[in-house]
């Protein structure tokens, strides 16, 4: 989901990862799967004083992190999260990626097993925009944050904010915090409402713990 | 090959050390002997010591003119003034391992007994069997020796690299940061098997003589040769070879059956007979066996137990094409880093050029090493 719309701020930090250190405090020990350049990693570093690792997919990104100074592994979601020990980090983090991996259910799990919360911010597929093409065009949905042709995306787990509050309930998960944002990382005013924020907020950003 | 130049005699710089060392096997060599190298400057803290760990068959000329062979250093590419390994800012060290040829206590030295007495012969065969923690024991002291509490960090490919897992796993508070690159924590029955034809080359060459080749002036040049170019083909890629010779002939357009040599033949011919001006078979013998004992689970239960609690920050790095350590043996050693909870980074390069890469020109492994290093540098404010 790192695609050209990304906005840069200050610090050269996108405005959803400005809002996922807002709710990491000092000293924290953090793992972020799914870090890129450490864009997130440093600053929790530099201004938190966090003990930050992270998890890259894509080994261009992660030799980036590595040349920074950072503790990234070139690693997955799926495939690495088993071998770190039960409580290792404060805070797991996975950044618009749960769409994209290839057990969401399992990654969420082991997030809340080597961690104490976790912090997932993943596209809405209940977007208005969304269900809208689909029910007017009658083809897979081609906007902004859902970009790419069904054949090559890959967001192979889409899911929306009501289907997530769902699978939290299932599996026993306290929701401490989430809103829904727009594109850009805003945060937006409907946060009141479940359903309303399900039909207007593009990106959802959540903090779980387990119960 | 029957024409060999005598072993060049060098003088080696050295710290020979009176006590002695305790082997793993329970033998005593006493003195103890480590030749080594040293570039840039100790700094006031003695806090900018960079230790370089040798693969196999290197030394300690690890960034000038090899003396034996008038090459350069075996990793100039990354260690000198601006380079990843800055010598301008770090204090690097290089020994030659204990049970090598270039100056450390090994089969070519002077046998000495137990009280340290020389018997007036090489240790040839009797040098006793040694062990990657023994050579690191070995460093140890040489690094106490020159006054360094502490290493910035212990950095090291191949059998380097687990030279470098064995410094963490042994002392760790004597290791800020680690770099193993290219290695395992442990010998694969694949590596031991290769090892085992190179060490069966040496023994069958009439020149060996049990490891007594000493007694008059010849070497087994034949066996190490082959030794060589059987491990020289482990450090390449199917893709480097096809890259670099292809089915080319020497000297010739086309095949006339009449003893037609393929380049690459020719190459591995060369790299054999070189081998043998600057290497001692019996040194070749000792260092494939301390590989293949090189087990990490073994010593410690679990690869985990072994850095439970560690606090030394790693850098590993693999190479995609590298058959003889391959990315999934780095990617276990990740695992277990991350089950004990240590501070590791990791990189696959992306290359053709098989394990030997990571002495070669690879941009993206320098700058990923180059930035473990300051990062670990600006931690302890050096």
């Amino acid at each position: 989901m790192r695609d050209g719309t990304i906005q840069y701020v200050a610090k050269n930090m996108r405005l959803d990862l400005r809002l996922i250190a807002e709710m990491i405090p000092e000293g924290a020990r953090v793992l972020d799967i799914g870090c890129g350049d450490g864009a997130l990693m440093a600053h929790l570093a530099n201004e938190k004083n966090v003990d930050a690792r992270g998890i890259e997919i894509d080994m261009r990104e992660a030799t980036e992190a590595v040349a920074q100074g950072l503790a990234v592994i070139h690693g997955d979601a799926d495939n690495d999260l088993a071998f770190y020990p039960d409580g290792a980090f404060d805070y797991v983090v996975l950044s618009r990626t749960l769409q994209a991996v290839e057990r969401p259910r399992e990654v969420l799990r082991q997030m809340l097993r080597i961690g104490q919360h976790a912090i997932v911010s993943f596209p809405n597929f209940g977007h208005w925009e969304v269900r809208l093409k689909l029910l007017l065009g009658g083809r897979m949905p081609d906007t902004e944050t859902w970009s790419r042709p069904w054949y090559e995306t890959p967001n192979i787990h889409p899911c929306t904010i009501l289907d997530f509050f769902a699978l939290a309930e299932l599996e026993g998960y306290v929701i401490e915090r989430w809103l829904a944002v727009d594109e850009r990382g805003l945060k937006a005013p409907w946060k009141r409402s479940v359903r309303l924020a399900n039909l207007f907020g593009q990106q959802a950003l959540f903090q779980l713990r387990r119960k | 090959m029957n024409e060999i130049a005598p072993f060049p005699e060098v003088q080696h710089q050295r710290a020979v050390l009176p006590e002695g060392l305790t082997l793993d096997c329970g033998a005593v060599i006493r003195p103890l002997a480590v030749a080594y190298r040293t570039y840039g400057t100790l700094n006031a803290a003695r806090s900018n010591a960079i230790l370089v760990c040798h693969a196999l068959t290197g030394d300690q000329y690890v960034a000038e003119r090899q003396p034996v062979t008038g090459k350069g250093g075996w990793w100039e590419a990354i260690i000198g003034p601006g380079k990843p390994v800055d010598t301008d800012r770090f204090f690097v060290i290089c020994a030659n391992v204990l049970g090598g040829c270039m100056g450390s206590t090994g089969p070519r030295e002077e046998m000495t007994d137990e009280n340290g007495v020389p018997q007036g012969r090489p240790w040839g065969t009797d040098f006793p069997t040694v062990t990657i923690r023994d050579m690191v024991r070995a460093q140890k002291k040489l690094v106490e020796h020159l006054g360094i509490e502490r290493l910035l960090a212990v950095i090291g490919g191949s059998m380097g690299g687990m030279q470098v897992l064995e410094w963490a796993a042994t002392y760790p508070e004597s290791v800020f940061a680690a770099a193993p690159i290219a290695c395992a924590t442990h010998h694969s029955a694949q590596n031991i098997a290769f090892h085992e034809v190179g060490r069966a080359a040496i023994h069958s060459d009439p020149d060996w003589k049990g490891g007594r080749y000493w007694e008059d002036g010849r070497i087994p040049a034949q066996g190490l040769s082959v030794a060589r170019m059987v491990a020289h083909i482990t450090y390449l890629s199917e893709a480097a070879l096809t890259r670099k010779f292809g089915r080319r002939l020497q000297g010739a357009s086309a095949l006339t059956f009449l003893e037609d040599v393929f380049q690459v033949e020719s190459y591995l011919r060369h790299q054999g007979s070189t081998f043998v001006r600057r290497f001692d078979a019996n040194s070749y013998l000792t260092i494939t066996r301390a590989m293949d004992y090189f087990d990490l689970a073994n010593e410690h239960g679990s690869v985990a137990n072994a850095f439970r609690a560690t606090p030394t920050r790693f850098f590993v790095a693999s190479f995609s094409s590298d058959w003889l350590f391959p990315t999934s043996e780095s990617r276990a050693l990740v695992r277990a880093l991350n089950a004990a909870a240590a501070r590791v980074s990791f990189v696959e390069i992306t290359t053709d050029k098989g394990h030997d890469a990571f002495l070669l020109d690879e941009p993206e492994f320098h700058r990923a090493l180059g930035g473990f290093l300051a990062g670990a540098a600006a931690a302890l404010a050096v």
